[in-house]
């Protein structure tokens, strides 16, 4: 279990390394640094001078070596190229908003994806069941900026019930909340059915059911303690999911997190900030991964062994 | 039943050893001890079974005569050429020579390909026939194996078990091999049908002048269709003989056990004492020293636990690698 | 999953075990969906194709007399205009039918792309394993730790915003699920002996690869395929929606709906329509997808 742990943390950093360097290679490939930070009306004397100045003019290798070493030995990521401070700290302030917006999501889809996969699950093939199913295949289908929008058209602009940007109070969270919410809705249902329907024809929960237990305690306490599992792993795994659907809740939303930080950094040609984020984001889906892999060996002895 | 030709394979001192990975470089903790030093040989027009459990390492001899698996250490001398390591050019040259028919008629035929494909894809590909056109040939070797040429065009699974063997086998003489491997060639089919495909094998033995090496689990099985039969235990061979010493005098403890779980027809013929197996097959990843057999055999001695048994031969053709019958041993027959 | 008579009495119908009519009607649904699935697909492609005959309006045509109309059944608007118009008055719905072009264009060459790195790359990883296998691994596990929807932006940025780059951008970003894919299959049947068997026929490796082992995996790649066609076009919509895709004024869906935001507070049949357009596109190919599934491999469907 020891060297699983080992093997995956190692693994999962060497991944965020191999990231860092690829979008630092293809974030400094795109565009000359020197020409987004001086005005337009620079000499070419004076860019050549700047470029010596900040290390531009370096090869490429040695730029990032020294841009990672900062990164792992400082946690100094540069400064922001627009904003002209440094980049961690532009990125802090934006966490708390990227926070809460996951949270609650994450919260929302699965309040309401246990009970309705549960109940898909029970009472399979049944109307409800079929009615998932349609939920899940629309969910699939759905371009989420377009819910989002309609979400706003229709509560925020024809009813006039909810703001329609803005995070100041609770009810501005709730449109983003269950729009990035109704993108997690789908899979998390059809697990839950899955996971159910798996614990369900096991004989324990038949002899438990023998056993005269109420369905209802059958069905809460011994099936879906065993459902659950996957449902947790499954969060782990979905980080990636998750934070891609920041990037666009938030854009839609102007709300003021990391992903819509993303999006403006990278029309702006701001790549330190894009770089940042690249990295702390594939560090929580890496982790996310990591911790997913090891709870199911936890769980499953068979998969240390690959 | 002794011909002096020089073997057409001679296998020698054959080891096939997996390793088994574990930990965080990956790094070989163990390993699984499949074949442990073979030696075997076919003469031509010989018909070879190799018997032993599940296990064994039977079917890794078989594999790794073919080179589908590379042998750890020892040679594999095809018509007087060591084979056990080459590459490349000689391996394909070698492969039309050696050909194999599988266990499973239902894994072994690709069930995206029709008959035709199957068969003919060798003849095409190695152009095999420059005379006569694949189709031709494909069809002609339909008939030797007892199908009609008109089931060509469909695919492996409108076939029954004993057809699709039969598929097997038209496709291993595509070739045109010298030397045909057949790893349990009848385990999975009826017993119906298992004497039809054994016989099929015989009579083409005869027509295309092959050799055999026929693997299985079963006595019963290879009794009819082999010359010489050698018994396998835990990667390693207890004895060979002819067809008739193995089962009129088997000398090894463990050829009797396996011999007396063969039901006889004849009930005059009955065993004097029936020697029944106990206990499970030791792991191969941690075979016991001495003589492989001795946690299961009736007769072990202080010696069986500690020196490995040589082989020695006791009548011309049988041998046997047992302490019982070394020299000097108690209760030589 | 069969469900014998006697099975079905021993077990209460609440737990798990439908009766057979209903199973039987699920099935039938299924395959209608399919069916449906199949039809919107192809109402997609005669729209891409006869685009030209089919639009009423040219997709740049401007009637500024007439702009920001809304759809023909509601006030104001006007069977010229069955949609409405946008804000230089061009008409919304011809604009919607050309849209059609890029939005396939896309899926379809992206999905192409992915197919073609995905698959051999899976191909090699399971056929030579060793080494080979741990790189290839190793680089699906970057992939899929990358966040997709900045590698794809960056990407874009640095190719620059162009049909030709958004697909190069959504190849290069959505091949690892193909490689991931592939790479178990052939696991699965590398050691089956039907391939053991073509390697003993002294086949070279490109031949059992490609007619030994690809042919018994492809069912599973061309489902796959039908729903990252799907996922494509929402991807390539979302890129052309934050601005980094197809450039305005050619008509795309995405395009258009980041236009339409900008009226969302009057005109929401500007935003409303194109992204129906895509939901209705990805929810088709997707119905079609599943039906492929369940008709290809029973099997491949797990509940």
């Amino acid at each position: 279990m020891k060297t699983f742990i080992i093997k995956r943390l190692i693994q999962a950093l060497a991944v965020c390394l191999v990231i860092s360097m690829i979008s630092f290679f293809l974030l400094f490939l795109n565009a000359d640094p020197a020409l987004v930070l001086l005005p337009p009306e620079a000499e070419v004397e004076d860019i050549a001078a700047f470029k010596k100045q900040m290390g531009f003019d370096r090869p490429i290798i040695v730029q990032y070596l020294d841009f990672i070493g900062k990164v792992i030995f400082h946690a100094d990521f540069g400064n922001s190229f627009v904003a002209k401070v440094p980049t961690l700290k532009l990125l802090a302030e934006r966490v708390p908003a990227t926070l809460k917006l996951t949270a609650s999501a994450v919260l929302i889809a699965n309040l309401i994806a246990i009970p309705l996969g549960i109940l898909a699950a029970v009472r399979r093939y049944s109307l409800l069941d079929n009615l998932s199913t349609l939920i899940a295949l629309m969910g699939q289908a759905m371009p989420l900026y377009w819910l989002g929008i309609m979400l706003i058209i229709v509560f925020g602009v024809w009813l006039g019930w909810l703001p329609i940007s803005g995070s100041q109070t609770l009810p501005h969270l709730i449109l983003p909340a269950v729009t990035l919410a109704a993108y997690l809705l789908p899979a998390n249902m059809r697990l839950v059915r899955s996971g159910m329907l798996d614990v369900l024809n096991q004989d324990y929960i038949r002899t438990a059911r023998a056993k005269g237990a109420g369905e209802i305690r059958v069905f809460i306490v011994h099936a879906f303690k065993n459902a659950a599992i996957p449902l947790v792993i499954i969060t782990g795994l979905q980080f990636s999911i998750l934070l891609g659907g920041t990037v666009v809740t938030e854009t839609v939303f102007a709300w003021p997190g990391l992903g819509r930080l993303a999006v403006n950094s990278i029309l702006m040609g701001d790549y330190p900030v894009v770089q940042a984020i690249v990295i702390f984001f594939s560090l929580c889906v890496v982790i996310g991964n990591l911790l997913a892999d090891i709870l199911a060996a936890f769980i499953d002895p068979r998969i240390r062994q690959e | 039943m002794l011909n002096a030709a020089p073997p057409l394979l001679h296998v020698d001192g054959l080891k096939k050893h997996f390793p088994i990975k574990k930990g965080l470089l990956t790094k070989t903790v163990g390993h699984v001890f499949a074949v442990d030093g073979v030696d075997l040989f076919i003469r031509p027009g010989e018909t070879l079974g190799l018997v032993g459990e599940s296990g064994c390492g039977k079917s890794t001899v078989g594999r790794c005569i073919l080179r589908l698996y590379d042998p750890t250490q020892g040679r594999i001398c095809f018509q007087g050429n060591d084979v056990a390591a080459i590459q490349g050019r000689d391996l394909i040259r070698f492969r039309t020579q050696v050909q194999m028919v599988f266990q499973d008629p239902y894994a072994s035929l690709n069930p995206r390909m029709r008959v035709r494909e199957i068969v003919g894809e060798a003849i095409r590909v190695h152009k095999l026939h420059p005379g006569r056109s694949w189709r031709e040939q494909t069809a002609h070797l339909l008939r030797e194996v007892g199908l009609s040429p008109d089931q060509m065009d469909r695919y492996a699974h409108e076939f029954s078990g004993g057809q699709r063997q039969r598929i097997g086998v038209a496709r291993a003489l595509a070739m045109q091999p010298k030397l045909i491997v057949a790893d349990e060639p009848v385990s999975a089919l009826d017993v119906s049908i298992q004497a039809q495909v054994l016989n099929l094998l015989d009579r083409l033995k005869e027509r295309f002048e092959l050799s055999y090496l026929v693997i299985a689990h079963d006595l019963g099985v290879v009794e009819h269709i082999s010359d010489r039969i050698g018994v396998m235990y835990l990667g390693r061979i207890m004895e060979t003989a002819s067809d008739r010493d193995l089962y009129q005098k088997p000398l090894h403890p463990y050829t009797q056990a396996l011999l007396s779980a063969v039901p006889k027809a004849e009930a005059g013929q009955r065993r004097k004492r029936r020697a029944l197996l106990q206990g499970d097959v030791p792991s191969p990843i941690n075979p016991p020293p001495g003589c492989r057999f001795h946690t299961r055999c009736p007769e072990a001695q202080s010696e069986c636990r500690n020196i490995h048994p040589a082989m020695i031969e006791i009548t011309p053709g049988h041998q046997v690698a047992c302490h019982k019958y070394a020299e000097g041993g108690k209760d030589c027959p | 999953m069969q469900t014998g008579v006697l099975e079905t009495t021993r077990q209460p119908r609440a737990l798990t075990r439908p009766s057979r009519i209903r199973r039987l009607w699920t099935k039938i649904c299924r395959l209608r969906m399919g069916i449906l699935g199949g039809l919107i697909l192809l109402g997609l492609l005669a729209a891409a194709l006869l685009a030209n005959w089919l639009a009423p309006h040219g997709p740049f045509e401007q009637d500024i007399m007439s702009r920001l109309q809304p759809p023909a059944w509601m006030p104001g608007g006007s069977s010229e205009h069955l949609l409405g118009t946008d804000g230089v008055g061009r008409d919304l719905f011809s604009r919607i039918i050309h849209g059609s072009r890029i939005s396939l264009a896309v899926g379809l060459s992206a999905v192409i792309l992915q197919v073609l790195i995905g698959v051999i790359l899976g191909l090699a990883a399971g056929y030579y394993r060793g080494w080979v296998d741990s790189s290839i691994s190793f680089m699906v596990n970057v992939m899929l730790g990358f966040p997709f929807i900045l590698l794809a932006m960056s990407l874009v940025a640095v190719l620059g915003p162009s049909l030709q780059n958004i697909i190069i951008a959504l190849g290069l970003t959505g091949w690892p699920i193909f490689t991931r894919v592939t790479r178990v299959e052939v696991l699965k049947l590398r050691d089956m002996e039907f391939v053991l068997a073509a390697r003993s026929l002294a086949f070279s490796t490109l031949r059992i690869m490609s007619k030994h082992i690809l042919p018994n995996i492809l069912p599973s790649i061309l489902v796959l395929a039908t729903v990252e066609v799907a996922r494509a076009i929402i991807r390539e919509s979302l890129l052309s929606f934050l601005g980094l895709g197809i450039q305005p004024p050619t008509p795309s869906w995405g395009a258009m709906l980041a236009e339409g935001r900008d009226y969302m507070l009057m005109q929401w049949w500007l935003a409303a329509f194109p992204g129906l357009a895509i939901f209705l596109s990805a929810l088709g190919i997707n119905l079609l997808g599943d039906g492929l599934r369940d008709l290809i491999d029973p099997h491949l469907r797990k509940d």
